[in-house]
């Protein structure tokens, strides 16, 4: 749960709003009067959601007790759920798979 | 019909099938919210607001551990600023759209909505009005989609009781993501050292443990692109 104060919460989720749509709208908008994107650009662009979404999945499921933990239902789970991903990429069955296997874990253990 | 009316019906029916898909993530993205401490009105207010699923439930999930507010605009822009690529790769394809069309097409641009115009584009060669509709069609059907998941996703966050463990449906759908991601061997490189980084970087202060792992695999992804 947050401390933050609402009036924090409003200026973080409008900023990111206002960030989101100026990033959205550059190319569209400045048209004709920039360049294309340089190829290193395009390069380093195109890793970034790899990089930062398995950045944000990993530590969620080593360290689903706040320290470093292997052994943990969310750790089997989350296993599970990246083995679904991988072969069927499909987002209900990874969804499914995952917190179906966590629930089944919790009831056992 | 009207040529423009059939573009847009187009854009809908082809990125539908990718809307169902795009729901539980919405669903999820409300929970989070409401997990995360938001209130009822903040928590709705998001979706439209900020329109991007993915920095949506990173920058709600930090929020909910407190980070530093520089961190948390930061990681949601990093996360956005492949929309760039795509805003790069529509402008060609619609010049002269007029200052209206140009933020609404904007303001609606998603990976989804990219995808498949970006796949029509290059079949038929429309004129840009024809091009805008179907662009149109699917982005609004992908943001109609988008917010009403959510408003279910918060009124589902407050009734749900805390043994059904829904927050951990936030790094599952990460999981999910991030498969689709990996496509060749700069994207795995990048995805396994961010991974490691970012498990190794979990004492680091402000939560930047994410965004310098992040930085990291995508350091590494490009050396392995080089070494080519």
């Amino acid at each position: 749960m947050t401390t933050f104060s609402p009036g924090a919460i409003w200026v973080i989720v409008i900023t990111i709003g206002v960030g989101t749509f100026l990033i959205r709208v550059s190319f569209l908008a400045l048209l004709g009067r920039v360049e294309r994107i340089p190829d290193w650009g395009t390069r380093i662009l195109r890793l970034i959601p790899a990089a930062v979404l398995a950045a944000i999945a990993a530590p969620a499921l080593t360290h689903a007790t706040g320290s470093f933990d292997l052994g943990t239902v969310r750790f089997a789970a989350g296993a599970a759920a990246a083995l679904v991903a991988w072969r069927t990429r499909n987002v209900i069955a990874t969804l499914a798979v995952g917190m179906g296997t966590l629930w089944i874990l919790q009831a056992l253990v | 019909m009207h040529p423009r009316r059939e573009a847009l019906l187009a854009g809908a029916a082809d990125i539908a099938p990718i809307l169902i898909g795009v729901f539980p993530f919405g669903v999820i993205a409300g929970v989070a919210a409401v997990e995360a401490g938001l209130r009822t009105l903040q928590a709705l207010a998001v979706s439209p607001i900020v329109f991007a699923g993915a920095a949506q439930l990173a920058s709600i999930d930090l929020i909910g551990h407190d980070a530093a507010p520089v961190v948390i605009v930061l990681t949601a822009l990093v996360i956005n600023s492949r929309m760039a690529m795509y805003s790069a790769a529509l402008a060609p394809e619609l010049p002269g759209l007029g200052r209206w069309r140009t933020i609404v097409g904007a303001y609606l641009l998603t990976d989804q909505a990219f995808a498949v115009s970006i796949v029509r584009f290059a079949e038929k060669n429309e004129g840009v009005d024809l091009k805008f509709a179907y662009y149109f069609g699917a982005a609004i059907s992908l943001w109609t989609v988008w917010q009403i998941s959510t408003v279910i996703g918060v009124v589902v966050g407050r009734g749900v009781p805390e043994e059904w463990s829904l927050d951990f449906a936030i790094p599952l759908v990460f999981i999910a993501l991030v498969f689709p991601a990996v496509k060749d061997r700069g994207t795995r490189v990048a995805a396994v050292v961010a991974a490691v980084a970012a498990s190794s970087f979990t004492g680091l202060p402000l939560h930047l443990g994410l965004l310098a792992a992040a930085a990291l695999g995508i350091t590494a992804g490009v050396v392995a692109e080089r070494g080519r």
